[in-house]
């Protein structure tokens, strides 16, 4: 998909999708987002910056191969049910901490593992179907 | 409201089921969607008709109010996930059956229960044609 | 250990097993290492999990500390307990023998991430205590199985991957649509909790007629006879270590799916519940047995006679004594050992012989007499000869219909016995005692050079044919642990005090 147009303006949808990706899945505890769509939006936003430069380009802007990433979030989903296994609790009953007003979560690690898989999930699919 | 819906169940899962009888591989595919969705509108009618007020408790407020019933939302919020994972993966599987055996017709795809006798039908179709056979052809 | 720890572990493993290999996907030989290991993770977890159900105990945990009838429970009674051990058996018995022969295709093709979420989805089905919970195992399950079925591309596969996908799709629908059904009669999702509400339900003949469209979900699953049309298609296509891994697992899911909700949340007894699955189990048998018989290609009669089994496990529910029930628990754990030990000789004759076509293959007790014994251990033990495993178990089952006055069904247990040992003798026959054709005669010195492969492939064999020798040789403590099993689960309130806690329960139904 050789465009000139996809190709200039993919320059700006790609930081302002992250941007925006990131956000989501921040405010996904109590609002509407969450790993999964943030994940979504972010997985849109690098498909609109790979469509035009091909699967090379795509497997340079990510460092690591997206099946990586779906390890990884699993991984991190995983971890984050522990905490609540070691205090003699539930597997994934969360633990907060509020150090400095902060809310800290275990459901944020579970969050961003979820965006990490749905990431990586989407990209492997694209990955297959992208033109060199 | 709910018997109108219910008949819209019901119509789709006969339109469901008059599609994946059919013996054109896309056809069934789209009669798995459909019975998909067939099933979402299930689960929604099973939680009632109620209010249209998003379950969401108010500011200050510690206990939910009124509001429509919110754990048909989630289960078909799972459920669509997981049939759309589902269909991705069934409409990759009949293109490439599709691309490797040119033909939609579930009638002509033989090759795991070739038809018995003592010749299988066109010799050429048996056997793979050349090119076509990728490296993991020697997984087994 | 804490219950939270021993329920939460099996599920554990699994799913590190995907996490890690997903991120080994470029380092085949990691992958290996990490199956292995995680898959014996889970067969100590699960031996820690028996141990503490061993007495009768329920385990209850609630994933995420949400309580009862509104969170996901999860469950370990003695059943959950003992299929889970099973579970962990194959999956450290298949891993050592997929490591031999085509192993480095497979694993290129994402091998290992699949057979490892396959598990996932298998232990999380026998450990949930939420309807909902199940059918999202049960996809778990059939997407790595999709992809497992898939493996290789090969013509024959797609062909068959197109069949098991259609149907297996259609029937987990129907089991969203059931869920669907029952949520809307009685506003709760937790089985334990359904156990409780559904006897009060005042249209009997609604929860009836749910109760049946399950049936035909599970069913569907389990394979029993007019629904089995995906096993034969397709299983015959995949490789010997997946096939053996489906072979053990994925309709004995449907069959403890059956066996669950038709003791738990639904009444055998109710309408014509019993007498349905009791003609389906002697057609099933039946059917099975036939296909079985019609065919020479070593996998596709083993795959009829997965079917044919199914029979004899629904034959047990259907009588639905505590004998009967217990025989049934008991015919699976027999079961699972057995049939996937067939799929993996099955590969070793491939192997050694050079083909799956009986007409192929021969000569092979000639150059391979240990191999010839090897398979009549599990294969005399299907048909039911003693001392083996399958003695004991078809003899509970046959016992237990003879108690309750059903003769016929007996006696069609007894003949699809000797049909079986028809079966299983042809095998024999071909592949062992006939003169090897001359391909065979070349691929048992291929086979004979390589140590490594052999050594890979006998292993688990020889482990597996040993666990079948045991049951049949000190078969008391079996049995007797199945039959307790039975009356667990007949008498569910120890099941619903384990989840809902005792006393009166709060209702998970909804209120606007």
């Amino acid at each position: 998909m050789n465009s000139l147009i996809l190709l200039t303006s993919s320059r700006i949808v790609l930081p302002v999708a992250m941007l925006f990706s990131v956000y989501v899945l921040l405010r996904g505890h109590n609002e509407p987002g969450g790993g999964f769509v943030g994940g979504l939006i972010a997985a849109a936003g690098i498909a609109v910056h790979s469509l035009p430069r091909g699967r090379s380009a795509l497997l340079r802007l990510l460092k690591v191969s997206p099946k990586t990433l779906i390890g990884a979030g699993l991984a991190l989903a995983l971890l984050s049910g522990l905490p609540g296994l070691l205090l003699a609790e539930p597997y994934l009953k969360h633990q907060w901490a509020f150090p400095g007003g902060l809310p800290l979560s275990t459901t944020l690690i579970f969050d961003i593992g979820v965006y990490l898989s749905v990431v990586g999930a989407v990209l492997t699919f694209l990955a297959y179907y992208l033109e060199e | 409201m709910e018997p109108v819906f219910a008949l819209a169940f019901g119509v789709l899962v006969a339109a469901s089921t008059y599609l994946i009888m059919s013996r054109n591989v896309l056809r069934i595919v789209l009669g798995l969607l459909v019975l998909g969705n067939a099933a979402n509108l299930s689960i929604f009618l099973a939680g009632r008709m109620g209010t249209r007020t998003p379950p969401l408790v108010p500011e200050g407020a510690t206990t939910l109010v009124g509001g429509a019933n919110p754990l048909p939302q989630a289960l078909i919020l799972t459920a669509i996930v997981i049939s759309f994972a589902l269909i991705a993966f069934t409409v990759i599987l009949f293109e490439s059956a599709h691309r490797r055996f040119g033909t939609l017709d579930t009638e002509a795809l033989r090759d795991a229960e070739p038809k018995p006798g003592p010749k299988p039908a066109p010799a050429a179709a048996a056997a793979p044609v050349a090119g076509d056979v990728p490296a993991a052809e020697t997984v087994r | 250990m804490n219950a939270h720890l021993l329920l939460s572990l099996p599920i554990i493993w699994p799913l590190l097993g995907v996490a890690l290999c997903c991120m080994l996907w470029s380092r085949p030989r990691a992958q290996r290492i990490t199956s292995l290991v995680v898959s014996a993770g889970l067969l100590l977890s699960s031996l820690a999990l028996l141990a503490a159900t061993w007495d009768g105990t329920v385990l209850a945990t609630q994933f995420g500390g949400w309580a009862a009838p509104f969170g996901i429970s999860f469950v370990g009674d003695m059943l959950s307990a003992a299929m889970v051990v099973i579970t962990g058996l194959m999956a450290v018995a298949v891993g050592i023998y997929g490591l031999a022969g085509d192993a480095e295709a497979r694993e290129a093709a994402f091998y290992h991430p699949l057979y490892q979420g396959l598990l996932l989805g298998v232990t999380g089905a026998f450990l949930t205590g939420d309807i909902f919970n199940l059918y999202v195992w049960f996809e778990v399950m059939l997407i790595s199985s999709f992809g497992l079925l898939a493996l290789g591309g090969t013509r024959e596969q797609l062909d068959a991957g197109v069949k098991y996908v259609t149907l297996n799709l259609v029937a987990t629908t129907l089991f969203l649509i059931c869920v669907a059904f029952l949520y809307g009669l009685t506003g709760s999702l937790n089985m334990a909790d359904l156990a409780r509400i559904l006897p009060t339900i005042d249209n009997q003949g609604l929860v009836t007629t749910i109760a049946v469209l399950f049936l035909v979900a599970f069913g569907s699953k389990a394979a029993v006879f007019p629904l089995f049309f995906w096993l034969p298609a397709s299983y015959h296509t995949a490789s010997a270590p997946i096939v053996a891994i489906f072979a053990a697992l994925l309709t004995k899911v449907g069959v403890y799916a059956i066996l669950r909700s038709f003791t738990l949340i639904f009444d055998l007894s109710l309408g014509f519940t019993a007498p349905v699955i009791g003609i389906v189990a002697a057609l099933t048998m039946v059917t099975g047995v036939l296909g079985a018989a019609a065919h020479f290609d070593v996998r596709k009669i083993l795959s009829f006679h997965i079917i044919s089994q199914i029979g004899y496990m629904l034959l047990g529910i259907a009588v639905a004594t505590p004998l009967a029930i217990g025989g049934a628990i008991l015919y699976v754990i027999h079961h699972i050992i057995v049939k996937a030990n067939l799929f993996l000789l099955a590969g070793v004759i491939n192997r050694a012989g050079g083909s799956f076509e009986l007409k192929e293959v021969g000569g092979l007790y000639k150059t391979l007499p240990w191999l010839g014994v090897l398979f009549l251990v599990p294969a005399l033990s299907l048909a039911g000869l003693p001392p083996l495993s399958g003695f004991w178990s078809k003899f509970v089952v046959v016992k237990a219909s003879l108690d309750a006055g059903h003769a016929l069904l007996a006696a069609t247990a007894l003949a699809v016995g000797v049909l079986t040992l028809y079966s299983m003798l042809k095998i024999w026959n071909e592949a062992f005692w006939k003169a090897a054709p001359a391909a065979s005669t070349a691929a048992t010195e291929r086979w004979l050079a390589d140590t490594g492969t052999r050594r890979a492939m006998l292993t688990p064999i020889i482990i597996l044919a040993a666990i079948t020798m045991t049951i049949g040789v000190v078969a008391e403590p079996f049995i007797a642990f199945s039959l307790r099993a039975g009356e667990q689960l007949l008498d569910k309130s120890a099941y619903v005090e384990a989840v809902l806690g005792p006393g009166p329960q709060r209702s998970a139904e909804w209120q606007p």
